[in-house]
C-alpha cells in the first residue's frame, strides 16, 4: 500500500509540472495515487462492503443505497464524498445479485435477468459457482463501462443526447418484443404476463396529464412502485411454496453445495466470452441512453445472449451463460450512465440525480467546470469506481463462499426470512403501509399464476417498459403535432428506421423460432403417435 | 401478566396525558419525519435535505429530520397522502412547492386545498426562467415571441409538467404577448426538461432558475428572461420578462417551505414557528445553498400565509380559461 501511495506520488508532482501524460485522455493516471491515501482508501473499503451489504438487501436499491450515505458525505471533502458514493453505487448494483441468485428476489430491476439462470443454479447445489460467475463478469464489464466513461466521453455525450422522445419509444417497444421470449415455457404466457403488467403500470396518476386510472384504494394513488413490485412478485409465491412444502414433509431435502474453485469460475467467464461480450456491449450502450438504462439493460443483454447462443435451449435452467450476460450488462453499465451528468449536468438515471446533489453540495457544478477546475475531484471519483469494481469482486468471492450456509437453511425457516426481508424491503422504499399491501398482493397473484406457468420476469418487464413507451409516445406526438407531424416525426430519420429494423428483426426472429419449434414438436408428436401404433 | 397489562397501559397514559397538560413543551421528543413530494435528488428534495441539516443542534429542534420521498405525479401523490393520511401529530412535516400545490387544487382531482395545511416557513424561492441552447438564433424574449406570432402554435418549448411553475409562466408568458405556443411537459421534472432543450428536441424551455444558472456556466443554453419582479443575484445580467415589455409578475416563482397537516397542536406549530425560520439562517446552511446554486427565500408564517392567498386569487384568474 504504501508503496503504491509512494509510486503515485511520483506521478503526482509531474502534473504540478503540467507534464501531461498522453494527452488529456490518460489524465486520469495522474490522480491515481489519491485513491490510495489512507483516508481515501479506508472510504472506499466502507463504501465497497457496505454497498455489498446495501445491495444484497431487497428493498434497497442503488439509488436508495446513494441516497442514504449522502448525508455522510456533508462532513467530508468533495473527492472523499464521491469515493463512498460512486463505491457504493458500483457495488450495490453487483450487491443486487447476492439476493438474487440465494433468494430469488432481485434487489433492483437491473437484477431480474439474474434470477432467471443464477436462481436455478443455486437450486441446484451450484449457489456458489453463479455468485462468483457473477462477481466475476460484473468486474470485467465495469470496468470496461469506466473505461468507456474515462476515454470516449465527448462521443458518448453527444450519443446519449442523439436518443429523443421517437427513439425512447422505439426502445422501449423493442424491450416489449423480447417480453415473449422471455418465458422459456411459451410465447403466448409470456405475452400474457407482459400485458398484465403493461397494464399494471397504467394504475395511478399519469405522470404527464396528470388523469387518475383505476385507482380504487389510495395505496396505489402513486402508480406500482417497482421494487415493492419486484419484492412480490419474486417473493412470494417462493414463500408460499416453501411453507407449503414444510408442512408436509419435514426432512427437508438438503442441497448438497458443490465446492467451486474461484479459478475455474474465472476460466469459465473467459470461455463463455460470447455472453461476456454481448452482456457487456448491451449494458454500455443501453446504460448510457438517459431514463432508460439501468433498469432493462441486464434483460436485453440477457435476451440476445440467449438468442446467439448454440445452447440457447439450456437457459433458464441453470446455464451458467445466463448470469455471465446479465450481470456483465448491469455492471457495464454503471460507468456509461455518468456521461450525461458529467458532461452535461443532466443525471440521466435516479442514481446520478442523487449523485449530482452529492457534488451541489460542495459547490462543485458537473459539467466543464467539473474537469476543469476540479480535475482532482473528478478523476479521483472516476478511479474509484474503477477500483471499486475490483474490490468488489474481491470481496464478492469471499461472500460466494457463503452460499453453502445459506443452502442449508431448512425451508421453513427460509420462507420466514424471506418474508421478513420482503415486508422491510417494500416498506424501507418510503416507508408506506401501502406499498407492503401492493407487494402482498401482486405476491399472492403471482402464487396462483406461477401455477399455471406464467412467469414474473416478463410481468415485471411490462411494468417497466409501459411508462417509458407511453410518456414518450404522448410527448413525442406533442411536438409532432406542433411541428412535423406524427408519421414523419417518429418514421423517419437514421435512428428511427434503425430501431424499427432491429423491431421487426426482433419479431420475425420470435415467429420463426416459434414455427421451427411447432414443426420439431409436431413431427416428435407424429412419431409418437406411429410408435403407440 | 393482566395486572402487568393495565400497569403498563396507566404508565402509558400518564405519560402521554403529562405531555399533552405541559402544552408540548417537550416537543420533539423523537426524530421529526419531512415528506417531500419529489424523488431523491431533485431540486426540492436536495434543498429539504441541506435546510434541515441543523435541526439537530441544541438551538434547532434539538432532534434531527429525516427526508422522506413520495414521488408521484408532479406531487400531487405526497400531498394527497400529506393531507389525508399523515399524522398531525408533529411529526410529520411537508415540504411545499407553491404554485404547484395550489394550482393543482385549482385544477381539481386531489384532496388537498390551501385549507390543508399549516404552513410553518418558507427556505427558497426559485423563480422559472426561459432557456434556448446555447447554438439557438434566438436571442432576447422578443426573438421568442416573433417566431411564436409568425409560426403560431409552432414553437415547442418544454417545462417541469403541467400545473406547476413553469406551466403557470408558460401560460403567463402566452397571455402576455398574446401568442399560442406548444408548452410540452416532462414526465422526469426540470432535469428532464431541460435535456429536451440542450438537445434540441425542443425550440426553448421554461426551467428553474438554479438549474439553468448551472447549464448556462456549462455553456450548454443561452438564458434569456427572468418570471421574477426583480432580476435575481445569482444572473444579475438577465432582464425579466417585465423590462422586456411582457405584463408578467412572480406568479409562478417556486417557494419552497416546510408546512404540518391542519389539526396538529397549536402548542406545535407555535414552537415550529418560534425554531425553524432561525435554523434556515444557519450560517453552514447558506452557504451550501449558495454553493448549491439554490436561492434562498426566508419567509415567518404569516408572510407565506399571505403569499399563499395572494397565490391563490391570480392562479384562479388564470387557470380559469383551461
Amino acid at each position: 500500500m504504501k508503496t503504491f501511495a509512494k509510486l503515485f506520488s511520483l506521478i503526482s508532482v509531474k502534473r504540478q509540472h503540467g507534464c501531461a501524460m498522453g494527452g488529456k485522455r490518460l489524465e486520469f493516471l495522474l490522480y491515481f495515487g489519491d485513491v490510495f491515501t489512507p483516508v481515501n482508501f479506508g472510504l472506499l473499503l466502507i463504501g465497497t462492503i457496505g454497498g455489498l451489504i446495501l445491495g444484497a438487501t431487497p428493498g434497497l436499491s442503488p439509488t436508495m443505497a446513494v441516497a442514504l450515505l449522502i448525508p455522510f458525505t456533508f462532513k467530508l471533502e468533495a473527492a472523499q464524498g464521491l469515493i463512498l458514493l460512486g463505491a457504493a453505487y458500483t457495488s450495490t448494483v453487483a450487491g443486487g445479485a447476492v439476493s438474487a441468485i440465494l433468494l430469488k428476489i432481485p434487489g433492483a430491476p437491473a437484477n431480474i435477468a439474474t434470477t432467471l439462470d443464477g436462481h436455478t443454479m443455486a437450486q441446484k447445489g451450484e449457489g456458489a459457482k453463479a455468485l462468483q460467475l457473477s462477481f466475476v463478469s460484473s468486474a470485467i464489464g465495469g470496468v470496461f463501462g469506466v473505461m468507456l466513461l474515462i476515454f470516449l466521453t465527448p462521443v458518448l455525450a453527444k450519443w446519449a443526447l442523439a436518443f429523443g422522445p421517437s427513439h425512447l419509444f422505439w426502445l422501449a417497444i423493442l424491450g416489449v418484443t423480447i417480453i415473449g421470449s422471455l418465458d422459456s415455457s411459451s410465447v403466448i404466457k409470456g405475452l400474457l404476463s407482459g400485458c398484465i403488467g403493461l397494464w399494471l403500470a397504467t394504475i395511478g396518476f399519469d405522470d404527464i396529464m396528470g388523469a387518475q386510472r383505476f385507482i380504487f384504494h389510495p395505496a396505489v394513488s402513486g402508480g406500482i412502485n417497482v421494487i415493492p413490485a419486484l419484492i412480490g412478485l419474486f417473493a412470494i409465491p417462493q414463500v408460499i411454496t416453501m411453507f407449503a412444502k414444510g408442512r408436509n414433509d419435514t426432512t427437508a431435502e438438503v442441497i448438497t453445495v458443490k465446492k467451486q474453485p474461484v479459478m475455474d469460475s474465472i476460466r469459465e467467464v473467459i470461455k463463455r466470452r460470447r455472453a461476456l461480450g454481448i452482456g457487456t456491449a448491451i449494458g454500455s450502450v443501453i446504460g448510457l441512453i438517459p431514463g432508460v438504462g439501468g433498469q432493462i439493460a441486464g434483460l436485453v443483454a440477457y435476451d440476445q445472449s440467449k438468442k446467439f447462443s448454440p445452447e440457447r435451449e439450456k437457459f433458464g435452467t441453470g446455464h451458467s451463460e445466463g448470469v455471465i450476460a446479465a450481470e456483465a450488462a448491469n455492471n457495464a453499465m454503471v460507468g456509461p450512465s455518468l456521461v450525461p451528468l458529467l458532461t452535461l449536468s443532466i443525471p440521466g438515471s435516479p442514481t446520478a440525480a442523487v449523485l449530482l446533489g452529492g457534488l451541489l453540495i460542495h459547490g462543485i457544478f458537473p459539467g466543464s467546470d467539473l474537469f476543469d477546475n476540479h480535475p482532482d475531484v473528478a478523476w479521483t471519483f472516476i478511479n474509484s469506481m474503477l477500483i471499486g469494481q475490483i474490490l468488489m469482486c474481491i470481496f464478492g468471492l469471499y461472500v460466494a463462499g457463503l452460499a453453502a450456509s445459506v443452502a442449508r437453511v431448512p425451508h421453513s425457516v427460509m420462507a420466514a426470512i424471506v418474508l421478513g426481508l420482503a415486508l422491510f424491503g417494500s416498506y424501507s422504499v418510503q416507508n408506506s403501509m401501502g406499498d407492503v399491501y401492493v407487494m402482498a398482493s401482486l405476491g399472492i397473484g403471482m402464487y396462483f399464476l406461477e401455477r399455471f406457468g406464467f412467469s414474473a420476469a416478463p410481468l415485471v418487464l411490462g411494468l417497466i417498459l409501459g411508462p417509458i413507451a407511453e410518456a414518450n409516445f404522448v410527448q413525442g406526438s406533442m411536438i409532432a403535432n406542433a411541428t412535423s407531424g406524427l408519421g414523419p416525426y417518429f418514421l423517419t430519420g437514421t435512428l428511427n428506421l434503425t430501431l424499427i429494423a432491429v423491431v421487426l428483426a426482433s419479431i420475425a426472429y420470435s415467429v420463426w423460432m416459434e414455427l421451427r419449434q411447432a414443426r420439431y414438436t409436431t413431427k416428435d408428436d407424429a412419431v409418437h403417435k406411429e410408435e403407440a401404433l | 401478566m393482566k395486572n402487568l397489562l393495565a400497569g403498563a397501559a396507566i404508565a402509558l397514559m400518564g405519560l402521554t396525558g403529562t405531555a399533552y397538560a405541559d402544552g408540548h413543551a417537550n416537543y420533539p421528543e423523537r426524530p421529526v419525519m419531512l415528506m417531500v413530494s419529489y424523488g431523491a435528488g431533485g431540486a426540492t428534495d436536495f434543498q429539504a435535505r441541506i435546510v434541515t441539516m441543523t435541526a439537530g443542534n441544541e438551538d434547532a429542534l434539538g432532534m434531527p429530520i429525516a427526508i422522506i420521498n413520495k414521488p408521484g405525479a408532479g406531487g400531487r401523490v405526497g400531498w394527497n397522502w400529506m393531507a389525508t393520511q399523515a399524522e398531525s401529530d408533529g411529526y410529520t412535516l411537508g415540504a411545499y412547492n407553491v404554485p404547484h400545490f395550489i394550482a393543482q387544487s385549482i385544477k381539481g382531482g386531489v384532496e388537498y386545498s390551501a385549507d390543508s395545511f399549516e404552513p410553518i416557513a418558507n427556505w427558497g424561492a426559485d423563480p422559472a426562467v426561459f432557456v434556448v441552447a446555447a447554438d439557438s438564433e434566438m436571442n432576447s424574449m422578443t426573438d421568442v415571441v416573433d417566431f411564436a406570432k409568425a409560426n403560431p402554435g409552432k414553437l415547442t418549448f418544454s417545462g417541469a409538467g403541467l400545473f406547476v411553475g413553469h406551466h403557470i409562466a408558460a401560460l403567463q408568458l402566452e397571455k402576455a404577448a398574446g401568442v399560442k405556443m406548444a408548452y410540452i411537459p416532462s414526465n422526469k421534472g426540470g432535469a428532464g426538461a431541460m435535456k429536451s432543450v440542450i438537445a434540441g428536441e425542443v425550440m426553448g424551455g421554461v426551467n428553474n432558475l438554479s438549474d439553468a444558472f448551472r447549464a448556462a456556466a456549462a455553456g450548454n443554453v443561452k438564458i434569456l428572461g427572468v418570471f421574477d419582479l426583480e432580476r435575481n443575484d445569482f444572473l444579475p445580467d438577465v432582464p425579466t420578462l417585465k423590462e422586456q415589455g411582457f405584463d408578467i409578475d412572480n406568479a409562478s416563482v417556486n417557494f419552497r417551505g416546510v408546512m404540518v397537516p391542519k389539526g396538529t397542536p397549536q402548542g406545535i406549530i407555535e414552537k415550529l414557528v418560534a425554531t425553524v425560520p432561525a435554523m434556515f439562517e444557519n450560517g453552514r446552511v447558506a452557504g451550501k445553498m449558495k454553493a448549491g446554486g439554490s436561492p434562498m427565500h426566508i419567509m415567518t408564517r404569516d408572510e407565506v400565509l399571505e403569499m399563499w392567498a395572494a397565490r391563490e386569487e391570480t392562479l384562479k384568474e388564470l387557470l380559469a380559461g383551461l
